[in-house]
């Protein structure tokens, strides 16, 4: 979709005045059948995926594999040097397997960073970050969605998307300052 | 676009408000702030020109941390004879400040991730400062260790890399646990941190009025817009990492702890040591918390954020982990005559009564364990002058107590001949203060160019951010019908 001066539509923008009419606008979009659409606030708004449709968070599935991959390195970087390359007698201490327990806080603190490191690392994938241009920051009133304005915007990929219509129920949700967001 | 299915929100909404009304409770932030007020006010911090005190509490504090950085040139390239670690105190200084500094980062972990798992939302106002402090901390307590080792581009000994001696560390060793215990708890807490900062960094970067501040805000704001499909699996990556840091930060001292706890020196081998260090490293840090947010919201003028109501929760804290530190002493007292051990019973006596005994008098006795009793009364967790004098009278007193458990229970061990006193020289000394010029010069540098309160987090705890708030003239501000009301 193009506008008449010959740019690439992006999508269609609203600004909401409050966190709560943002919230009901969101449930009207979801509830008209839209996919393509996000909302942008300067805050995480409690209830929003469900207003959205969007379900739980699979990130803690990557975070459960790290966790699982820091215990495994952890054991095989314990048992293979201390075990079979290097097994070491200090002080006369005994090395078998009653000593196992003396393991344990390397398991845990690796079982933790490479989790974490995963907990972020899936955030950036996840939300395809870094990505540091975006057609919506053509928005000029945008740049208020991290200090206090509240964003709806419908993607004009979205197959419901018609300009009309788009519009009038942005404007019905309560919608101020519907714009036509440019691609370049 | 069926408008009933908003009609029961509505009522929802309705015994929200009235059930908000029952349950009202003091204002997390004062004098009914807005959203764009607390960005102004904590972007605006960053974005004045630095006033001149900051410029000559930098230029103090830079060159504190100078002379520091040259006495550990000094040790380095003399020896750890420039120390006064001699037999029978093969720990002293070092060892002390290790400890202290690490325990000090331990309260801005406790405020991100176990104050977070358990909802408490006053948390927002202190967070990213306390998280701050943290990564500061952390950094002034790894010189010590590092260097004190002597040969200090050795120090890669301490990584399991295979090597051409065919040399390994050994992994049932406490130390060992303790360098994995803190580059990880380094580690995680920068994440955590870096996390926490990115919403704030974009509305920074939205801000920013120079280019070079756009570019430089912008490239570490990762491209961030505040989008809710972002915010889903932001929330649960830092739901995660809360988590995650939650066991970590008990783990990190609980394992410092076992440095003393797993030898055989009297008063070092004991079992409580795990939870008696981990309470007392929260105090320590929440004392340390406290000596910067109050300069720091004095100055300013973050009165509104970071409310009386959070110092007194802070308070709260330091009373309660002062208490526990306290029976800890006690405790160890009881175990030495209980334990009918002639050593452990004398290094106790010698605690109180020996050459150190002045440290135990005014560090752990009146310090750490009667001063933060004050905190039982209200009047004196809302006096900001008690509130300051006893977080002074912790910081010191922390700093004691490590010393007290390290020298004092090397100095006079199982054989009388080999007594003897610690004499710290000018290289110890100000090595110390050259931390102290690190922390704070990076404290300094860090209010100056990030946001020293989480914006994104505190606008969540206005009544505003909740979706089912109603606007202030009892209405939603959009009807079912989707017409906005007059």
């Amino acid at each position: 979709m193009r506008t008449p001066s010959g740019n690439k539509v992006y999508g269609m923008g609203a600004e909401y005045p409050s966190a709560a009419a943002l919230y009901e606008a969101a449930k009207r979009v979801r509830d008209a059948g839209f996919k393509r659409w996000d909302v942008h606030s300067p805050f995480p708004i409690h209830g929003m995926d469900e207003a959205m449709g969007l379900g739980k968070s699979w990130l803690s599935a990557f975070v459960l594999g790290g966790g699982i991959t820091g215990l495994l390195t952890a054991t095989i970087l314990e048992f293979g040097p201390s075990w079979f390359i290097y097994p070491l007698v200090v002080h006369g201490k005994p090395f078998n397997w009653a000593t196992v327990p003396a393991f344990f806080p390397i398991m845990f603190e690796l079982t933790v960073l490479f989790a974490a490191f995963s907990a972020f690392f899936a955030m950036l994938l996840m939300n395809g970050l870094p990505r540091w241009y975006h057609p919506i920051f053509n928005w000029q009133r945008f740049s208020r969605a991290t200090n206090d304005g509240f964003f709806l915007v419908i993607e004009a990929r979205d197959p419901r998307f018609t300009e009309l219509e788009t519009r009038e129920l942005l404007e019905q949700s309560g919608g101020r300052h519907v714009t036509i967001i440019h691609e370049d | 676009m069926d408008s009933a299915s908003t009609i029961p929100d509505v009522i929802e909404g309705e015994s929200f408000a009235s059930a908000e009304k029952t349950l009202a409770r003091v204002p997390l932030v004062l004098n009914k702030r807005n959203f764009s007020w607390i960005t102004e006010r904590i972007a605006g911090v960053i974005e004045a020109s630095a006033p001149r005190w900051w410029w000559v509490a930098f230029a103090i504090t830079s060159m504190v941390a100078m002379f520091g950085l040259f006495c550990l040139g000094y040790q380095i390239s003399t020896g750890v004879g420039t120390w006064g670690l001699n037999h029978p105190v093969g720990w002293a200084w070092d060892i002390t400040n290790f400890v202290f500094w690490i325990g000090i980062g331990h309260a801005g972990t406790l405020i991100s991730a176990i104050l977070f798992l358990l909802r408490q939302k006053w948390r927002t106002s202190i967070n990213r400062a306390a998280e701050a402090m943290t990564l500061f901390a952390v950094i002034c307590a790894a010189i010590f260790p590092g260097v004190h080792v002597g040969r200090v581009w050795m120090a890669w000994y301490l990584a399991p890399l295979p090597n051409n001696y065919g040399i390994w560390p050994n992994f049932r060793s406490p130390l060992l646990w303790d360098v994995f215990a803190v580059s990880t708890y380094f580690s995680v807490s920068v994440l955590f941190w870096y996390t926490g900062l990115v919403p704030d960094l974009a509305t920074l970067r939205d801000r920013a009025t120079t280019k070079i501040k756009k570019f430089l805000y912008g490239i570490f704001a990762l491209g961030w817009r505040g989008s809710n499909r972002n915010w889903r699996h932001y929330e649960m990556a830092y739901l995660l990492l809360a988590g995650l840091s939650t066991p970590l930060v008990l783990s990190v001292h609980s394992v410092v702890s076992f440095d003393f706890a797993t030898s055989i020196i009297p008063t070092w081998h004991t079992t409580i040591f795990p939870p008696y260090f981990v309470a007392g490293a929260i105090f320590g840090g929440f004392a340390m918390v406290l000596t910067l947010l109050i300069p720091a919201r004095a100055i300013y003028k973050l009165q509104d954020i970071i409310t009386p109501q959070h110092i007194d929760k802070m308070a709260k804290i330091i009373l309660l982990t002062g208490s526990i530190v306290g029976y800890a002493y006690t405790m160890e007292f009881f175990v030495a005559w209980y334990s009918g051990n002639q050593y452990e019973k004398f290094a106790f006596y010698n605690r109180i009564f020996g050459p150190y005994w002045w440290y135990w008098w005014v560090g752990m006795l009146f310090c750490n364990t009667l001063s933060p009793q004050l905190f039982w009364f209200k009047r004196f967790r809302q006096n900001i002058y008690v509130v300051y004098f006893v977080c002074m009278c912790v910081n010191a007193g922390m700093w004691f107590e490590r010393f007290i458990i390290i020298v004092g229970g090397l100095h006079r061990d199982f054989l009388p001949s080999s007594w003897g006193m610690f004499y710290p020289t000018w290289v110890d000394i100000w090595t110390f203060i050259g931390t102290f010029g690190i922390f704070t010069s990076l404290f300094l540098l860090f209010i100056r160019y990030l946001p020293m309160i989480a914006m994104s987090e505190v606008k969540i705890v206005l009544p505003e951010a909740n979706p089912h708030h109603a606007s202030p003239g009892g209405h939603h501000p959009v009807a079912a019908g989707g017409r906005e009301r007059p």
